[in-house]
């Protein structure tokens, strides 16, 4: 089954119409509209304060639109926000494990609570953890005990532990120092490359937004100023933002 | 269960627990304050009731004035022994007629009514060290104006009341300025040289044990402090004629004496008692008297009596404790999202802890009754600060970002606080938790004002009894019980707390 099949009628995975969201007199985002195709790795790009963290946590009904309509798997947000939430993988800067739970529990978690069968947890987890290249007795650490790649590793497998459809990336790659960054991009490429998900990633790295995204999106200042693959931002920059991150240096 | 679900259970359990002292037939119930001859008195009228085969039940021992008070208005108890002076100035408003008879009108608008006076006045006194006064050639309290450098603690009881120090002090112009102190520790201070001058009762049978002389009130400044029996109108008539014989019976030279058998030789109250009603023939004809008196707890091996009173104060702890969390931590959950209203509840929890025990369990008496009930109240409300500081403290210290990964993978509310919140709070509640149980370990003492029993019941009567053995009795278990405490919340920690957090409580 791929992300797209499970959107009905191929539609986008997230479509945003006129989204405005404010707090209180600051207005964050304005006039959204804007959609992001399924199956495929798009980036949200833009400096710090553009927005982005915000436009991620409308996907998953941690934030509200203060106006405006936004459809996920071609729907409204539905009333039940957990269950929603399930089918949507989320990680984070720093990947915000729980310092608590060993990585097993850390990762099976939601599974656990979906009530799967030990052996399905098991195998969804082994496969991840090879697809991740985290060491073999990783299951019954305590995620202080590894490298802050490997964590960050962990954090992707906990977002894909139940194969959702759709994942949300929130500067998963930030912090890091390049050698690792790189590592745990070609560790992200090879589970967008096996696994069906649709990906937004947020970024305000042009390199890795680049590498890793077939879509971009150029958020300044709470407007949308450019969305499209990286080959038409490139003929038509809309910014001189969106020229420099297109065409700069390497 | 939701947060009033708690509260309702709580005060079921506490309902059951007051329930259980008011459900059986009813005896008349003996009141008696907690010092020596309190309790005697007390026990003296129980006898003599039972002389006269009624049923009797003792609460003897309550913490005071205002508690006894308390107690007999809202029916806990029948009566009690209570001295005029006492009620014209701490019960009765100022400005009432002088004598027994000048009390009857006022005390009979509040329902009340006095039994024929048991014969003696025990004022105040001052007592002056013996050495002192023989060297200074003190004998008088005007002379005490010439020697500023006395060094005076007076009872607390004294030091406040409007008859008390400052008056006194004014009356007399005295120079010495004073602190508190209880009244039995004092005789020791003044024995060991480390205190010159202290309020005494004039029948206090330790003036008899110490050297000590009573310095004369030559400005007749302090009232007349008539023992005599304090009941409520509906006190029955057959009882009034059981205690009748008792009237203007007791001079003050009998009363010390009685006093300095339980306090100076040791004797027991009851056997004390017993004694003296037989030997004014208006004991029991048998020894009955005695045995049924032998409830007195410290009369009873002394093991068994550790074994009884220690499972009391458990109890006591123990519900309270549990009370403070089911109350605290639910408290904390639901507030802590909303600044103002935690800080609201903070300040609250604060207040109540700063009010004074034993007036807390005054302010309960007519709610809760005496026995287990108000203790335990009381001690819930002692309790419930730190669990609710430690609580709020560790739900706001958990990182944001945590709470908003658990919220966007989808957890529910519940799934949240039972998954994430609650186990890295866990730590600092547990901690919490267990400071409020060595306060009230300590605390529950208290219990004994109320009759509630615990360690503080030999605590107590071993001070007014200056008898260290029995403070003992009462002291070593309950730092026992700290000290296993304390051990108990080590291993629930290494039982409960996840082990990175029982490493470094920051670890990332």
């Amino acid at each position: 089954m791929t992300a797209a099949a499970r959107t009905p009628g191929g539609a986008p995975a997230v479509a945003f119409q006129g989204v405005e969201k404010r707090y209180g007199d600051a207005v964050v985002l304005r006039e959204l509209s804007l959609t992001l195709p399924a199956g495929q790795t798009s980036a949200i790009v833009g400096p710090s304060g553009s927005g982005k963290s915000t436009l991620l946590q409308l996907i998953n009904g941690v934030l509200k639109p203060s106006r405006g309509r936004l459809e996920v798997f071609g729907a409204p947000l539905p009333e039940d926000l957990p269950a929603f939430r399930r089918r949507i993988g989320y990680a984070v800067q720093g990947s915000a494990l729980f310092p608590h739970l060993t990585v097993w529990d850390n990762v099976t978690l939601l599974a656990q609570l979906e009530g799967w069968a030990p052996a399905r947890q098991r195998a969804r987890f082994e496969a991840l953890r090879e697809l991740m290249q985290l060491p073999a007795d990783a299951a019954a650490r305590y995620p202080h005990t590894l490298s802050g790649g490997q964590q960050q590793r962990v954090g992707l497998c906990r977002a894909m532990m139940l194969s959702p459809p759709l994942l949300l990336l929130d500067e998963p790659f930030s912090a890091l120092d390049p050698l690792t960054r790189d590592d745990l991009q070609a560790h992200f490429e090879r589970l967008a490359a096996a696994e069906p998900v649709t990906v937004v990633l947020v970024t305000h790295d042009r390199q890795e937004a680049l590498r890793l995204a077939r879509h971009l999106v150029v958020l300044e200042a709470g407007r949308v100023v450019q969305a499209g693959p990286p080959e038409a931002l490139a003929a038509a920059p809309a910014t001189a933002f969106v020229e420099e991150l297109v065409r700069g240096g390497p | 269960m939701s947060r009033w679900g708690w509260v309702l259970a709580l005060l079921l359990t506490l309902s059951t627990v007051a329930a259980r002292s008011s459900a059986a037939e009813r005896p008349i119930v003996v009141g008696s304050k907690n010092f020596t001859e309190g309790r005697l008195l007390g026990e003296l009228l129980a006898q003599r009731l039972e002389a006269e085969g009624f049923t009797v039940e003792r609460r003897l021992g309550l913490g005071g004035t205002l508690i006894c008070y308390q107690a007999l208005t809202s029916g806990e108890i029948d009566l009690y022994v209570e001295y005029t002076g006492t009620l014209r100035e701490a019960i009765l408003p100022p400005g009432q007629a002088p004598g027994v008879a000048g009390l009857r009108a006022p005390l009979g608008a509040l329902g009340l009514e006095l039994l024929p006076p048991l014969g003696f006045n025990n004022t105040y006194a001052l007592a002056l060290a013996g050495p002192q006064a023989r060297a200074l050639a003190l004998t008088r309290i005007s002379q005490l104006a010439a020697h500023p450098t006395l060094r005076a603690a007076f009872s607390h009881e004294f030091l406040d009341r409007r008859d008390g120090w400052r008056a006194l002090k004014a009356r007399y112009a005295l120079p010495q300025s004073a602190v508190g102190i209880d009244n039995a520790l004092a005789y020791q201070s003044l024995e060991k040289g480390q205190l010159d001058l202290t309020d005494a009762n004039s029948t206090d049978g330790e003036l008899l044990r110490f050297d000590l002389r009573v310095l004369d009130d030559d400005l007749q400044f302090f009232p007349e402090y008539q023992a005599v029996p304090l009941v409520r109108r509906d006190f029955p008539a057959a009882a009034r004629a059981a205690l009748a014989p008792l009237g203007g019976r007791l001079g003050e030279y009998t009363m010390r004496r009685l006093n300095a058998a339980v306090a100076v030789q040791g004797a027991p109250f009851a056997a004390v008692a017993a004694d003296y009603l037989a030997g004014e023939g208006l004991g029991l004809a048998s020894q009955a008297g005695t045995e049924a008196s032998a409830q007195e707890g410290w009369l009873s091996p002394r093991g068994a009596r550790i074994v009884l009173r220690t499972r009391e104060h458990l109890q006591l702890t123990g519900l309270a404790l549990l009370g403070a969390c089911l109350l605290g931590i639910p408290l904390a959950v639901v507030v802590h999202r909303r600044r103002r209203l935690a800080r609201a509840v903070l300040y609250l929890a604060g207040l109540a802890q700063t009010i004074p025990s034993l007036a807390l369990l005054a302010l309960m008496i007519p709610l809760l009754g005496i026995g287990a009930a108000p203790a335990i109240v009381a001690l819930l409300i002692y309790a419930v600060l730190p669990i609710l500081r430690n609580t709020l403290t560790a739900l706001l210290g958990v990182d944001p970002t945590l709470r908003r990964v658990a919220l966007a993978m989808g957890l529910t509310p519940w799934q949240q606080l039972r998954y994430l919140v609650l186990p890295l709070a866990l730590p600092t509640i547990l901690a919490g938790v267990r400071t409020a149980t060595v306060i009230s370990l300590g605390a529950a003492t208290l219990a004994a004002f109320v009759g509630a029993g615990g360690l503080g019941e030999p605590i107590v009567t071993g001070i007014s009894l200056n008898n260290t053995a029995l403070i003992l009795e009462g002291a070593l278990p309950a730092a026992a019980l700290a000290l296993l405490a304390e051990w108990g919340f080590e291993a629930l920690e290494a039982r409960l707390v996840a082990a990175p957090l029982r490493r470094d409580p920051l670890a990332p």
